[in-house]
């Protein structure tokens, strides 16, 4: 009876695995096909890879993309990270769950209607400014920094919470400033919040397609966005080599990931 | 505690965050407002909500909901056993299942989307498959059913991971002191394992029907010629009416209010919905 039901546990992961990455397994495999036809495999080749690699918008919009997640996640990060700092040691019960409240909006609301509030504001200023090219990296980068925070905020609000508040305290009655004893003594107690923060905002920052659609310019396109505008109702046999390069990275990244988690557990025992 | 007095430091702290939420959070939100209640000319009136449900809108509307909500019930069912049955593996093992289930979520969702359209295509493998075995050609590619198959591929890691969590940390001693008193297998599932999972079931719904409601790039990749979600309806009124905001802002808003009280009507099912909530 048991042993039967294990089985049909089995057969159902491993159906839904099944279902779950054909997609991925065929995007993969047609990655390496010598012609573009999508079904009919005409022989191994590099071909596609050659032509990404050569393609300038694609190079591009992936240093883009990059740029834009280091200084966003860095931005937010620091911002996120004092904000909670300062919203932890509010006495206002009150005050302190509206902005919190504030703090969940962008959380709560789909991402298009985040996307589209955004839009307006900044061409609200464009017109104001008579500009007609407010649309590039430095909306994208607002947009970013302000959907990040809110994850940097309680990624770091718990390692507060759980920090002894006598630490700061006893920095302080030794000397310290309270900017140092944030740096010498806060700083490495809540390490690990404000590091998982900064993680999500970079992995964020880089996934994030429908807040970008909507902020983006011409003269700077992220990596999501440049794939939206050229697989749009058509086959580009190159974003196969794309997709193909960004499984493997992902996965690799998530192996390593789990294999430290459990290196950490081994030596916390 | 509450009579030490707050630093330089913890009182200012958060002021430019707060300024930046005050700019960037709050009078984005006052301008979706504001251009809803205004028609092309800047005078005030509720023409757009009027507008909105008097025509096709109300009815792009429901397809939404109705879209959203099969595609989050079509989650539900496959992410709860699948859910149950990778705690009933090795604990060892249940780690990396687990990587593999959410792997497909670090894919950015439009290459997700594509990846899917690539194989259902009119000359995607699965017709050229069903064509060499003497089938004939079947409509996959923009259908209503693709669409469906297009949000729960790509959300349905966000059902499994809330799910998965909560059934893990329930105390297995409690199912063997059911399966001890007397219940059977499904009275287990049903009065044990079920109400204990509700808070990660509930956050589940909201994080797959969220997506699912507002999206706007897998209808147009996978859905018929002429087929439209609220998403797209937004994206088209905002993307291509040159500086005509005002119709878009009101169908924005009326979306945001709509997901509003659907988290509200959620979290009242469940009071501790934050366990297992926060994902990515």
């Amino acid at each position: 009876m048991n042993k039967e039901r294990n089985i049909a546990g089995k057969i159902y992961i491993a159906v839904i695995f099944v279902i779950l990455y054909a997609p991925i397994a065929v995007m993969i495999f047609f990655s390496f096909n010598s012609s573009n036809s999508m079904s009919e495999f005409s022989g191994f080749s590099f071909r596609w890879y050659n032509e990404l690699f050569h393609n300038k918008d694609a190079g591009q919009a992936l240093l883009n993309s990059l740029i834009l997640a280091v200084s966003s996640s860095i931005i937010s990060t620091v911002l996120g990270t004092a904000a909670a700092l300062g919203i932890h040691s509010m006495r206002s019960k009150r005050i302190k769950k509206v902005i919190m409240n504030v703090t969940n909006l962008p959380l709560m609301n789909p991402d298009i209607v985040t996307g589209v509030s955004m839009m307006l504001l900044f061409a609200f200023v464009a017109g104001l400014l008579h500009s007609l090219h407010m649309f590039g990296f430095w909306t994208l980068l607002i947009a970013h920094v302000t959907f990040n925070m809110p994850y940097v905020i309680l990624n770091v609000m718990p390692k507060l919470k759980q920090m002894d508040k006598s630490l700061p305290e006893a920095a302080m009655d030794l000397g310290c400033t309270p900017f140092k004893a944030f740096t010498k003594v806060e700083f490495f107690e809540i390490l690990p919040g404000i590091a998982s923060g900064l993680l999500m905002a970079f992995t964020l920052s880089l996934d994030d397609f429908v807040i970008s659609y909507f902020v983006t310019g011409e003269s700077f396109q992220t990596l999501p966005v440049f794939i939206y505008s050229m697989t749009k109702k058509r086959v580009v046999p190159y974003i196969n080599a794309l997709f193909a390069i960004i499984f493997v990275v992902i996965f690799i990244l998530l192996l390593v990931r789990n294999f430290m988690s459990k290196e950490n557990k081994h030596a916390a025992k | 505690m509450n009579n030490t007095k707050r630093t330089w430091l913890q009182k200012y702290a958060a002021s430019p965050y707060l300024v930046w939420c005050v700019i960037f959070v709050i009078a984005p939100l006052a301008f979706v407002v504001y251009y809803s209640l205004t028609d092309e000319n800047g005078s005030f009136g509720f023409s757009n909500y009027a507008r909105m449900f008097n025509g096709d809108t109300l009815h792009v509307f429901l397809i939404s909901l109705a879209f959203a909500f099969v595609s989050t019930v079509i989650c539900l069912i496959i992410a709860y056993p699948l859910a149950y049955y990778i705690t009933k593996a090795k604990k060892k093992h249940q780690n990396m299942l687990l990587m593999l289930f959410m792997l497909p979520m670090w894919m950015n969702f439009v290459l997700r989307t594509y990846a899917l359209s690539f194989l259902l295509e009119d000359t995607g493998l699965i017709n050229s498959i069903l064509k060499s075995i003497g089938f004939g050609q079947v409509k996959l590619i923009y259908t209503s059913g693709a669409v469906i198959l297009g949000m729960v591929y790509n959300f349905l890691p966000y059902m499994l991971l809330p799910i998965y969590t909560v059934i893990s940390k329930i105390d297995k001693n409690l199912i063997e002191a059911s399966e001890d008193l007397g219940c059977n297998r499904l009275m287990t599932i049903g009065k044990i394992l079920l109400p204990l999972s509700i808070p990660g079931i509930v956050s589940g719904i909201t994080m797959v029907f969220v997506p699912s409601v507002s999206t706007f790039y897998i209808s147009q990749q996978l859905g018929p010629t002429d087929f439209m979600l609220i998403g797209d309806l937004i994206e088209s009124q905002i993307k291509s009416t040159a500086g005509v905001y005002n119709y878009g802002s009101a169908i924005s808003f009326v979306l945001m209010v709509l997901i509003f009280i659907c988290i509200a009507v959620m979290n009242h099912f469940s009071d501790e919905s934050v366990e297992g909530g926060i994902l990515v």
